[in-house]
């Protein structure tokens, strides 16, 4: 019996497997056939040694960066790149954010079953990403076992009905109903964005950046591998520019000149984040939609919240206009890092993409050109500065040259390790528990109200 | 018949969209039809006859081939139609 035990939590704790159950059960309770089972089951498996593999690649690239960067600048550079940092961190807490990730997502739809907060949140990848930095933080405050996955599905399901609900103004504005919502891990950016437009608007009639002749023909930055490749070669070069030849050759690139070195690096960056995006895919194929099959019977008045490009199409140039201000945002904190002297982020080109370009379709749609403009360069402030605070959060992780990107990873994280910084895990517990009951009282409230307008008719 | 729905990076728009179209094709009672998602950089013309995406990724989608462009991703009205017509166009409708 011992033994059976000890093999039943042998398989439980291998991540792998556990998603691949995870799946099964997804595939089960939508009574697929059996080959539909199979196959589901073993992608899902497959898909996480893929990201497993990725990560070998992407460290052998991330490694050498952050010596070069010590070396040149006696200070740590670290790239914010949610592939980058999932990946690492998923050997070691891959078992628990499967399963944060699993009741997570039964929590949002219990969440949008009996509140107000009627989001499904689709957008697969964020809530993974955001139930691995959950359990990295929960467990560095020292929950461990059933509390873990409790408190950090009971986190997951709150980020994934409050984060559309917070940008869900905007969004009405933005598509004239209320039918869909967005679902990223970039809303708190994308409300300052929304913000700050509305500050900056003035008196006088807003322009639209659509109204506006912009070039176009940068396409290439949608491809996401060349895009990453691109920058971060420059990132790479110039470190390995300024930590020197003597210095890298010597101690890195075994006698390699020390420019195609730092080129050869950044590429391998950039494959590894190309094998992991892999295995992402994989693994999500059967969870959502099977996530998204449950949730249109259980709820059936739900909002889906979908990934952020679908407002991209609303004013594409504002899409452009917002990524180089979110851009120059995130230079702008770097070179202000860089001489306080401090940890540096740089700024990373997926990021500042995807949650900038948000911004900047939200600031102009509050406030025009500027609000685009301002909007977007705030969010990339935002995210630029947002990662530091998370460093000590993240125990032994915060020293591995990569971080978690988008605003929400930096609201949520700070929010947790704050309260446990405060009082410890009674406090995270209470604090947790405190948004949970506030979110169902606004939900009566709000029923009560209606209840009182229906009785007066 | 092959469809291959793409996006940036292949997560989550094409994603949706590939959910869409299984869900029309299945309302149609459409068989025959292997759906899949891709991110721009993997997407290749042999990987499959039809290929989807949205507006603002026209561009680097160019020279896939059969390329159905969306003005709106979530207009589910919209991809019905532009499905109906590819269905059409390969006799399975």
């Amino acid at each position: 019996m011992d033994k059976f035990l000890k093999v039943l939590v042998d398989v439980l704790s291998e991540p792998s497997v556990l998603i691949a159950l995870i799946a099964l059960v997804g595939l089960l309770a939508q009574r697929k056939s059996l080959s539909d089972i199979l196959r589901g089951t073993t992608k899902t498996f497959v898909g996480f040694l893929v990201i497993s593999a990725g990560a070998g690649v992407l460290a052998g690239a991330l490694a050498p960066f952050g010596e070069m960067f010590k070396a040149a600048f006696n200070v740590s550079g670290i790239v914010p790149n949610n592939e980058a940092i999932v990946a690492l961190a998923v050997n070691e807490y891959g078992s628990s954010t499967a399963l944060i990730m699993f009741f997570g997502m039964i929590v949002n739809l219990l969440i949008a079953r009996f509140t107000r907060f009627k989001y499904i949140f689709l957008t697969g990848h964020i809530t993974l990403y955001m139930s691995c930095m959950i359990s990295i933080i929960l467990t560095v405050s020292g929950f461990t076992s059933v509390p873990l996955i409790l408190f950090g599905a009971l986190t997951v399901g709150i980020f994934m009905s409050l984060s559309p609900a917070v940008v869900q103004p905007f969004m009405r504005k933005l598509t004239g109903n209320d039918n869909v919502a967005l679902g990223h891990s970039g809303a708190v950016g994308f409300a300052v964005g929304g913000w700050v437009g509305m500050l900056v608007k003035g008196k006088k009639e807003i322009t639209s950046t659509e109204k506006i002749n912009f070039p176009k023909g940068l396409g290439f930055l949608r491809d996401s591998t060349v895009s990453i490749a691109l920058t971060m070669a420059v990132f790479y070069v110039v470190v390995a520019l300024f930590a020197g030849a003597d210095y890298v050759e010597s101690n890195l690139s075994d006698g390699k000149n020390h420019i195609l070195f730092a080129l050869l690096k950044a590429g391998t960056f950039s494959a590894g984040v190309f094998v992991i995006l892999s295995g992402v895919r994989l693994v999500l194929a059967e969870i959502v939609p099977a996530f998204k099959g449950i949730s249109s019977k259980i709820v059936p008045n739900s909002k889906p919240a979908l990934d952020v490009p679908i407002i991209y199409t609303y004013a594409p140039n504002a899409v452009l206009i917002g990524f180089f201000s979110s851009f120059a945002g995130g230079i702008v904190s770097m070179l202000i890092m860089a001489m306080t002297g401090g940890i540096v982020i740089l700024p990373g080109v997926v990021p500042h993409f995807f949650t900038g370009s948000a911004a900047g379709v939200f600031g102009n749609t509050t406030g025009g050109v500027r609000g685009a403009i301002l909007g977007s360069f705030a969010n990339g402030v935002l995210i630029s500065f947002m990662p530091i605070l998370l460093i000590p959060a993240f125990g032994e992780l915060g020293l591995a040259n990569a971080t978690f990107s988008d605003s929400d990873f930096g609201v949520v994280g700070v929010f947790l390790s704050g309260l446990y910084n405060m009082g410890g895990k009674m406090f995270t517990m209470i604090g947790i528990g405190l948004v949970l009951l506030i979110m169902l009282l606004v939900s009566l409230r709000k029923q009560n109200s209606k209840a009182e307008q229906a009785s007066e008719i | 018949m092959r469809i291959l729905t793409v996006c940036g990076s292949g997560l989550g728009t094409s994603f949706m969209v590939e959910m869409n179209i299984q869900q029309l094709l299945n309302e149609m009672g459409v068989n025959g039809v292997e759906v899949d998602h891709s991110d721009l950089g993997s997407a290749t013309p042999e990987r499959a006859d039809v290929f989807f995406l949205a507006k603002d990724i026209a561009e680097g989608g160019a020279s896939l081939g059969n390329v159905v462009v969306l003005d709106n991703i979530i207009d589910l009205n919209e991809l019905k139609t532009k499905l109906t017509a590819v269905l059409k166009e390969y006799n399975l409708l």
